[in-house]
């Protein structure tokens, strides 16, 4: 099991506060189709994912991002139990959806990357660090199912 | 991974967004690598490195003159960190694994600083850019 220090915990919550879970999830899963081309393997009903203008404009990559962080956000309630959190999703994304957990690493470098410009000089090292270690356990917990 | 023409001119574009402030830029992205991944900080047990420690600043100083140069001679990275390529191979061997760390961590500077400079197209050319480094330095280890 994961141990959070009250520090992290503060660090977590306070962070999560400042977001648009809407904004920065769109940018988060925008950036990763643009960053990372390959991973719009997995989105290929989609639409126009043709250039990075069309992908930060396409309502289905906003809509799923918005998605995706807002399930963050169960994570964030439940740092305790990441892993039961997460089963149903890490059974999903194994057995009908056969997404790579490498994929998870790569989305949370980015939510990372998005978090650090929205807060600029706010997002300190130790933000950094706590949040780079929630983005590797949530990372961790959608694999922990994968067979 | 090939730099196309757009990622060599904005990662151009971004260094010159930076500007004299590369030094400091290097700096904080160490600092914000011992932080997060505290393992790379096996590769300094000569160092001091609390805050402010003016071992990092110096060691932050030579990390972003070699992006600098890289970035003056970004149609020939190999050749421009040539020595630095046989510096981490013979002596220094650095696991690979570890430039992954300190690129994710000068995007977060960039980021956090320049959030303007960091559309998402720059982010992706810098990204290229700094696998490209890292794949420059760690080409002759074996």
């Amino acid at each position: 099991m994961v141990h959070w220090t009250a520090e992290e915990k503060q660090l977590i919550t306070s962070v999560w506060a400042k977001l648009s879970v809407e904004e920065c999830g769109a940018e988060a899963l925008a950036r990763l189709l643009i960053v990372y081309p390959w991973t719009q393997r997995f989105f290929a009903s989609f639409g126009n994912l043709s250039s990075p203008t069309a992908i930060l404009g396409n309502p289905m990559v906003r809509a799923h991002g918005k998605k995706v962080l807002t399930s963050f956000g169960d994570a964030i309630k439940n740092l305790d139990n990441l892993k039961g959190t997460y089963s149903k999703l890490s059974e999903l994304h194994c057995d009908k959806l056969h997404v790579d957990p490498e994929n998870f690493r790569l989305l949370g470098d980015i939510l990372v990357i998005v978090l650090a410009a929205h807060l600029t000089k706010d997002f300190t090292p130790a933000c950094q660090a706590t949040w780079q270690k929630l983005v590797g356990v949530v990372a961790h917990a959608l694999a922990h199912k994968y067979h | 991974m090939v730099l196309s023409a757009a990622d060599k001119s904005n990662v151009k574009a971004a260094f010159a967004k930076i500007g004299g402030q590369a030094e400091e830029y290097g700096a904080e992205a160490l600092e914000r690598m011992f932080t997060t991944y505290p393992q790379t900080k096996t590769y300094f047990p000569h160092f001091d490195l609390g805050k402010g420690s003016a071992q990092v600043k110096g060691h932050g100083k030579k990390v972003a003159a070699a992006l600098v140069e890289a970035v003056n001679h970004i149609d020939d990275i190999a050749g421009a960190l040539s020595k630095l390529s046989d510096l981490h191979a013979q002596k220094l061997r650095v696991d690979p694994v570890n430039f992954k760390l300190l690129g994710q961590c000068f995007l977060v500077v960039v980021a956090s600083r320049n959030p303007g400079a960091l559309t998402p197209e720059v982010h992706a050319s810098l990204d290229k850019f700094l696998c490209a480094v890292g794949t420059v330095l760690t080409a002759k280890y074996r």
